[in-house]
């Protein structure tokens, strides 16, 4: 059982695919993070114009997406738009869809955040003189941003995660490299080794989050 | 042509859409039965899980932590893939439809488990000892006093993880699943023609925005008092 699934031959020889895997899992993550909490800031903002012209058509936008599952939008992307003679390539796919898909996740998180904070304090910054960006900035996104933290941080977890999907359209992130060389060496070690790698990349977040969790829902009551 | 006459004509054709609707539709099919599958096992297995540790029993606890936490910690499809490419090398053959199945039921089971346990915990100490007091058993104090309030504060969690996670259901297409995504995939290969996977696309919108829809619905009714 452990010469199938744990075989140190095949660990050492792997060990340099798996290694740039998860190096490229790695880049992949610290980019589309930001861009996904650019998204969802962005959304988050526009949410706060309290027009109907812009909330329903925000509200149907983070519906959308939230509906979709992210590997459809992927693959519509990869293998959709080149009928149109849009050739984006795995990578840049990835980066789009995440935009669009975890932005929206984040843009309902950010939106959260600023509306649990009282129209007052918005209100009293102004009155001393502050511009609407600057009681935005200064005053109500620092509290907002610490007030939602938990679910911030639960959906980073989630989007880390979801890089797996890169492996589908051949982006060499961990879990396609792990494949690749499972297919080499005949042998599932390589995948074992990289859900190894995932989760104590993973675990400590995970820790963390069920600690804070448990905290937030049990001081409701 | 013009630009607009191509466009449609590339991804919205109507031969092409004709052809691959009842491909379309088997897909549906089968991706409702494995988010049923999934819903109902993966919530069951959490609850139960739930309710195992508030027995409280030590190293049965540490276990269930342990089991949450790992499939918290691991992507969705590297489980698929562990699972449906992996157990075969111990000769444990899964098809595509029960790896994907399992591996999305446990990773709710995970999920929900955890809300769950936070819910049982929420609920008062005191609630518990005058329960107890009452003559009521451990049982029907879980049961009768605990859960009906534990249950209600779970609920806008829970709606979100499990939509989540049962979109996963297009994973199986990595596995070989003929679910809509594996369908649409396929059909387009074949016609050399998006159309079929703008209708796979419009198919998961048709089964999941309503679920959306409705689930903000519940998260509102039963949302958190501030």
């Amino acid at each position: 059982m452990i010469q199938t699934f744990f075989n140190f031959d095949i660990i050492v020889a792997s060990w340099p695919i798996v290694m740039a895997g998860l190096l490229n899992t790695v880049l992949l993550s610290l980019i589309v993070v930001p861009l996904g909490l650019f998204g969802g800031l962005l959304l988050a903002l526009l949410a706060s114009i309290r027009h109907p012209l812009v909330r329903w058509p925000l509200m149907a936008w983070v519906d959308f997406f939230r509906a979709f599952p992210p590997l459809v939008l992927l693959i519509l992307l990869f293998a959709g738009l080149p009928f149109a003679g849009l050739d984006l390539g795995g990578f840049a796919c990835v980066a789009i869809a995440f935009f669009l898909n975890t932005g929206a996740y984040y843009g309902e998180i950010f939106r959260a955040g600023i509306e649990s904070i009282p129209t007052g304090q918005v209100e009293a910054a102004r009155s001393t003189g502050l511009n609407r960006l600057q009681a935005l900035g200064y005053i109500v996104l620092p509290q907002a941003v610490r007030n939602v933290m938990p679910d911030l941080l639960s959906n980073t977890l989630e989007v880390v995660k979801l890089t797996s999907l890169g492996s589908v359209v051949a982006v060499p992130e961990l879990l396609y490299q792990a494949r690749q060389a499972q297919s080499l060496t005949y042998n599932p070690t390589p995948i074992v080794v990289a859900a190894i790698i995932y989760f104590l990349m993973l675990w400590p977040l995970v820790r963390l989050l069920s600690r804070l969790e448990n905290r937030a829902l049990a001081g409701r009551r | 042509m013009s630009t607009w006459d191509r466009f449609v004509d590339t991804f919205f054709n109507g031969k092409v859409m004709a052809k691959y609707l009842p491909d379309i539709l088997s897909g549906m099919v089968v991706t409702i039965e494995l988010a049923v599958l999934i819903v109902i096992t993966g919530l069951g297995a959490g609850l139960a899980l739930a309710l195992i540790r508030s027995l409280a029993i030590r190293p049965l606890n540490w276990l269930i932590i342990f089991i949450v936490d790992l499939f918290r910690a691991l992507p969705p499809l590297v489980i698929i893939v562990l699972i449906y490419f992996g157990l075969p090398y111990a000769d444990l053959s899964f098809s595509g439809f029960v790896s994907t199945w399992l591996s999305l039921a446990l990773v709710l089971m995970a999920f929900s488990e955890e809300i769950f346990w936070a819910g049982i915990t929420s609920v008062h100490k005191g609630q518990w000892e005058a329960s107890r007091s009452t003559g009521l058993s451990f049982g029907q104090t879980l049961m009768n006093v605990v859960l009906p309030q534990a249950l209600r504060l779970t609920i806008p969690p829970l709606t979100n993880r499990t939509i989540a996670i049962t979109k996963g259901t297009a994973l199986g297409t990595v596995v070989a699943v003929t679910e809509i995504l594996g369908e649409a995939s396929s059909a387009m290969s074949n016609s050399y023609n998006p159309s079929p996977l703008m209708m796979g696309a419009a198919a998961y919108l048709v089964l999941f925005l309503p679920v959306v829809v409705l689930a903000r619905r519940l998260e509102r009714k039963f949302a958190w008092k501030r």
